[in-house]
């Protein structure tokens, strides 16, 4: 046996009893180091015949390789052996409260925006907006609403201005207009926002959200405005099947017009929507009436369709149970917890409206 | 307008039920908003239980009761039964309620030093049998009716309709049971009045003097002489009643009663106390009148007032004059029955904030050929319980009346409703409904009748025959699943993201009002015009909110007093920068209140945010300039480099105006505008694995130096080579003379081509320095 030999085997006795890391890191350099065991015997290369040359140049890479195998083995067994031993002293108590975060919410009112939006969007409507100032004509005089007229009564209007030609918008009906005036038909479009009456009690606040919706085509009739509402108010609630009706009633701005209600009844003081014999308004809608439609200059002879309003606000209540309107305006930090949603839960066609 | 069975019956031969005629009603259009039982003299003595009979402090015969009469709080009674005791269920008649047997009126009286709260009744004192020993004393079936009326015999309920303003017709019964009879429900009777004889003219001059806007066009009167006022029959006074009306006499009952009766508003005048002759005419300013509501009201020019030769006798279709009424000693009286324009009563009405029955009437539109009917009636009523004699009716013009007449093409049905409906449906609906059809080829001519203003064209029409055929014919069309255009638009979708960017943040989202205390906003209205409401819901709503932040400064403060001292909340939506359509603008405005927080973490949730909103931080400054209810020495706004666009304002609010709370703005449409400017796709990228080397840095520089100058300084030595610049300590102190502060900085130094040598990285290294250090009065730190 060489020198070589014997110094190796030495060497893999020292490796196979190492005890940690550190004592295998000192043999790391006896074997591999600038002066270890493989230079060394490289450096005696110099002084052979080529032929011994290549016959122990080959010997000392296979014992390099071999080394090196035997090496990284025992490293590794070492390594886990030590995490083995530190892990068993690393104890935490998972029980302990995590870290603080703080999750915000989306208020009820936006939620159920975004859920309307996403129940129109399927069946072709597009979203619309419209200043929350308006003018008298805007507001009243375009939506076939004469001035001194008792229906105006109906509206409790803020005014800007004393000769009360500008105000708070009453309703989101303003928007039909303007939308029209900015386009040609066909038209389909939803339109929610904030709107105002000067009214404060228990369920009336100055400031309460509308949503309008609008579809003028060639032939657009009652019979489409029927089956949208009904669509919409069943995937709304998320429901099969919903008790409802229409029920003839009156706006300046449509004609024939109508309310719908729907059934439901009280259980353990709880409301369930779609059955029982009593009736709720949700919303009003009707026909276009054609001076609407002139005063849009889109031209009632060939083009006709529906419009209605909702308010946001009720929705959102009947939905998810909340009582109190004035509440939805109150920003009291617990509801805005309570009522409000996650903001990662966005109402989508693909996904459902709700988690 | 209010109706019961009993009464619509006079107009409506029927035999179908209360339920189904409530039913009949809110499917024509006529909504039911509330059915109670009718109310009469009985319905006051109420089933009531003693919980408590204490002996009289000051009599020895009377007790003191405590008396549940199903209302929150115990009435206090006092008693001389002496039955009364603990647990008796009795009858309770409260103060105002009269006691049938001496007809007394209770009010609320001190019986020996202790005030009663009403009393307790006997079977006699109730007419019920002669028993007066003691109270009643209810067996135990009663118990779960306490607060109940005992003596609810009456069958028949009162109906009120909301009715809409365009159906003026149906603010009379007449017109309840016409629309009733043409849906199928019954037949509309004849309108059966009692022939009176009439002897002679009516011969006080009425006159209706001409001029612009005069709001009378016809003026009927009759003359009745020699009538004995008196208290109305039982009968009428029921029916009164029933409506909610209190009975006064018999004149102005009957006045009242034609008038929910047929809808005919009609006056009474004593006619002794017409000075000479009835002049219907214009007001001049300053008149002045005293009202039959007591109150005096100064006139204004232009006014219809009905007069005589000493002045204002009433206000034409809204009230009439103290000067003028009726009383029980009335002899002669002149009923008037007129037509007043509704546009120009409304406006007199709206300017003297006058309400009355007639009013309310007049602005919707009475029918014109009304009148006749109206005094007819009216006064063989009179005649018939008052006695006297009626002149002849006398009627003055100054216009006909003509009435309207609509081309109609039956078609036209289907076209809007989409529901097939025969011709002889049409004409037979619009028939019972009182027009007049009349068939010209394939149109038909149809006549309105004169009760109905609110019918001018062919979708009135429509409504009419699709109303009374009924909604629920009509099939519903499933909507069809296509989309032309998408949903939302680019701004729109931004405002979604926003929102959820924000709230992603940990931000409860509040909706506030839109407008706001004036004296809060002037803190934040800066440049901004101020929007003022002429007529506020509440003097501290006031203004239209030139910042989102008053009211969520306020909200936030109501949760600091709930106790929430910690809060993050965030707003999205418009403020008002001028009282024109338009004028205003959509902001996300976030506040945060929180220990240890600083204007670095308002800025991490802003600079977040609008990262998500697809806005670099490389294409945006930072300037110092804000409003000044910002910090001055602590805020910021981002503008974007390109067109200095302001996206944003963060920083802690003015201690001044609220004790460390930190916030942000940022303004979408500004946000959006830049967007949209630079919409880009992403440039494709390659990432480099050659080696990336880090380099510290310090240096030593004036005080007041912006960090973000520094940085771009550095950015701009070599934008291939230099990755990222990063601040990771900024130190004032000891070793740093104290004009100065030292900035260290972390460098990543990288190129696409090659792995950088020592030297490469030394060049890099020297030319930051040298360019620092000549761009800014800065040393590198040894």
């Amino acid at each position: 046996m060489s020198d070589f030999e014997k110094l190796k085997n030495q060497l893999i006795n020292k490796l196979t009893e190492a005890k940690n890391s550190k004592e295998v890191d000192l043999i790391r350099t006896e074997i591999f180091g600038k002066n270890g065991l493989i230079n060394s015997e490289f450096k005696k290369l110099g002084s052979l015949s080529p032929d011994e040359k290549k016959n122990v140049a080959s010997k000392i890479n296979n014992a390099k390789q071999e080394l090196t195998k035997l090496f990284n083995k025992k490293l590794s067994s070492l390594e886990n052996f030590e995490i083995d031993e530190r892990v068993k002293n690393e104890k935490d108590d998972v029980t302990l409260p995590e870290k603080d975060f703080r999750i915000g919410k989306i208020h009820p009112v936006s939620q159920v925006i975004d859920e309307i939006s996403s129940i129109f969007s399927e069946i072709g409507f597009s979203v619309e907006e419209g200043p929350d100032i308006e003018t008298e004509y805007y507001n009243f005089t375009a939506l076939n609403t004469p001035e001194n007229h008792p229906a105006k009564d109906m509206h409790d209007t803020f005014y800007l201005e004393e000769n009360m030609k500008t105000l708070l918008r009453t309703h989101t009906s303003p928007v039909q207009v303007r939308t029209m005036l900015n386009g040609k038909p066909p038209f389909k479009i939803i339109a929610p926002g904030r709107t105002y009456r000067s009214d404060s009690d228990q369920t009336h606040t100055p400031m309460f959200h509308q949503l309008e919706g609008l579809h003028i085509d060639k032939n657009i009739t009652m019979g489409h405005l029927k089956g949208c509402l009904n669509y919409f108010i069943k995937e709304f609630f998320e429901l099969e099947k919903i008790k409802m009706r229409f029920r003839p009633s009156h706006f300046p701005f449509t004609e024939p017009s109508a309310e719908v209600d729907i059934g439901y009844r009280i259980e353990n003081n709880k409301i369930i929507i779609g059955e029982g014999d009593k009736w709720l308004e949700i919303l009003g809608c009707g026909m276009v009436h054609p001076n609407v439609l002139k005063n849009s200059k889109v031209d009632p002879n060939k083009f006709q369709g529906f419009a209605f309003g909702i308010g946001i606000d009720r929705l959102a209540m009947l939905k998810y149970g909340i009582n109190d309107l004035r509440s939805f305006f109150e920003s009291d930090y617990r509801w805005l917890n309570y009522y409000g949603f996650d903001p990662l839960d966005v109402p989508t066609n693909y996904r459902g409206l709700s988690k | 307008m209010k109706l019961t069975r009993e009464w619509l019956k006079d107009h409506l031969k029927t035999n179908k039920t209360e339920l189904q005629i409530i039913e009949k009603l809110n499917n024509i259009g006529l909504e039911v908003e509330k059915v109670e039982p009718v109310k009469n003299e009985l319905s006051d003595f109420l089933i009531a239980k003693i919980i408590k009979a204490e002996k009289h402090p000051n009599a020895d015969r009377l007790k003191l009761c405590h008396v549940d009469i199903g209302q929150n709080d115990l009435v206090k009674v006092v008693c001389g039964g002496p039955n009364a005791k603990d647990n008796l269920l009795t009858i309770y008649a409260p103060p105002g309620s009269v006691i049938p047997k001496n007809n007394m009126k209770l009010e609320i009286s001190k019986i020996r030093g202790e005030t009663s709260y009403g009393m307790l009744c006997s079977e006699s004192e109730l007419n019920i049998s002669d028993e007066s020993d003691g109270i009643i004393e209810l067996n135990k079936k009663y118990k779960s009716q306490i607060g109940k009326s005992y003596f609810n015999e009456s069958q028949d309920n009162v109906i009120e309709l909301s009715i809409t303003p365009n159906r003026p017709d149906c603010l009379g019964i007449r017109g309840i049971a016409r629309d009733l009879s043409s849906a199928g429900f019954g037949k509309l009777t004849d309108n059966k009045i009692k022939k009176v004889k009439r002897n002679g003219k009516q011969n006080l001059k009425v006159k209706i003097q001409k001029s612009k806007n005069q709001a009378c066009s016809m003026f009927g009167s009759c003359l009745i002489k020699n009538i004995k006022n008196q208290e109305s029959p039982d009968w009428l006074k029921k029916r009164l009643l029933s409506l909610g009306l209190r009975p006064i006499s018999a004149v102005v009952d009957i006045t009242n009663y034609v008038m929910f009766d047929l809808n005919r508003p009609l006056h009474a005048y004593d006619a002794d106390k017409i000075n000479k002759e009835i002049i219907v005419r214009n007001s001049k300013k300053n008149e002045k009148f005293k009202a039959l509501d007591n109150k005096d009201y100064n006139l204004d020019d232009g006014m219809c007032v009905i007069s005589d030769h000493q002045g204002v006798l009433g206000l034409g279709g809204i009230i009439g004059g103290i000067r003028s009424g009726t009383e029980l000693d009335t002899k002669n009286i002149l009923l008037e029955s007129a037509f007043f324009d509704p546009e120009i009563t409304r406006k007199t009405a709206k300017k003297l904030d006058l309400n009355s029955d007639a009013k309310f009437r007049f602005e919707r539109g009475i029918d014109p050929n009304s009148i006749l009917i109206g005094l007819e009636k009216a006064s063989a009523m009179i005649v018939e319980i008052c006695g006297g004699q009626a002149s002849n009716i006398d009627i003055q013009s100054t216009q006909q009346f003509k009435l309207k007449k609509i081309n109609f093409d039956p078609k036209i049905v289907e076209k809007i409703v989409g529901l097939k409906t025969k011709l002889q449906d049409i004409t037979k609906i619009l028939g019972d409904l009182g027009f007049k059809v009349k068939k010209k080829g394939k149109i038909l001519t149809i006549e309105v009748p004169s009760w109905r203003p609110d019918i001018h064209g062919d979708v009135d029409l429509v409504e009419e025959i699709i109303r009374i055929k009924g909604f629920n014919n009509i099939q519903s069309i499933e909507p069809e699943k296509k989309r032309i255009k998408p949903t939302l638009n680019f701004f729109q979708r931004n405002f979604h993201l926003a929102q959820r960017s924000v709230a992603s943040k940990g931000y409860l989202e509040s909706i506030t009002w839109s407008f706001t205390d004036e004296k809060l906003n002037n803190i934040f209205k800066e440049k901004y015009q101020e929007a003022k409401i002429v007529n506020p819901i509440s003097s501290d709503l006031n203004v239209l909110r030139s910042s989102l932040y008053p009211n969520l400064i306020h909200v936030l403060n109501k949760n600091i007093d709930r106790g929430f001292d910690d809060q993050s909340l965030f707003e999205i939506g418009p403020l008002f920068i001028g009282n024109k359509p338009g004028q205003q603008i959509t902001v996300v405005c976030g506040i945060r209140k929180e220990n240890l927080f600083d204007v670095y973490g308002i800025k991490k949730d802003l600079v977040q945010t609008l990262l998500e909103l697809g806005i670099n931080k490389k294409e945006t400054t930072i300037d110092t300039n804000t409003p000044s209810y910002y910090h001055p020495g602590r805020s910021g706004s981002i503008i974007t480099k390109k067109d200095n666009i302001l996206l944003a304002y963060f920083g802690e609010i003015h201690p001044k105006v609220v004790d460390k709370v930190y916030g942000f703005e940022i303004f979408l449409e500004n946000l959006v505008k830049f967007k949209s400017y630079n919409k880009k796709t992403k440039p494709t990228v390659t990432f480099s694995d050659y080696q990336k080397s880090e380099r510290d840095f310090a240096f030593v520089v004036q005080k007041d130096l912006k960090a973000q100058e520094l940085v771009e300084i550095i950015w701009n030595v070599d934008n291939s080579l230099i990755k990222n610049v990063k601040i990771f300590d900024v130190y004032q102190g000891d070793n740093i003379p104290s004009d100065k502060k030292s900035i260290a900085l972390k460098v990543t130094i990288q190129s696409d081509f090659k792995t950088l040598n020592e030297k490469d990285l030394n060049d890099i290294s020297q030319k930051i320095i040298s360019n620092v250090e000549e761009k800014v009065e800065a040393k590198l730190r040894s």
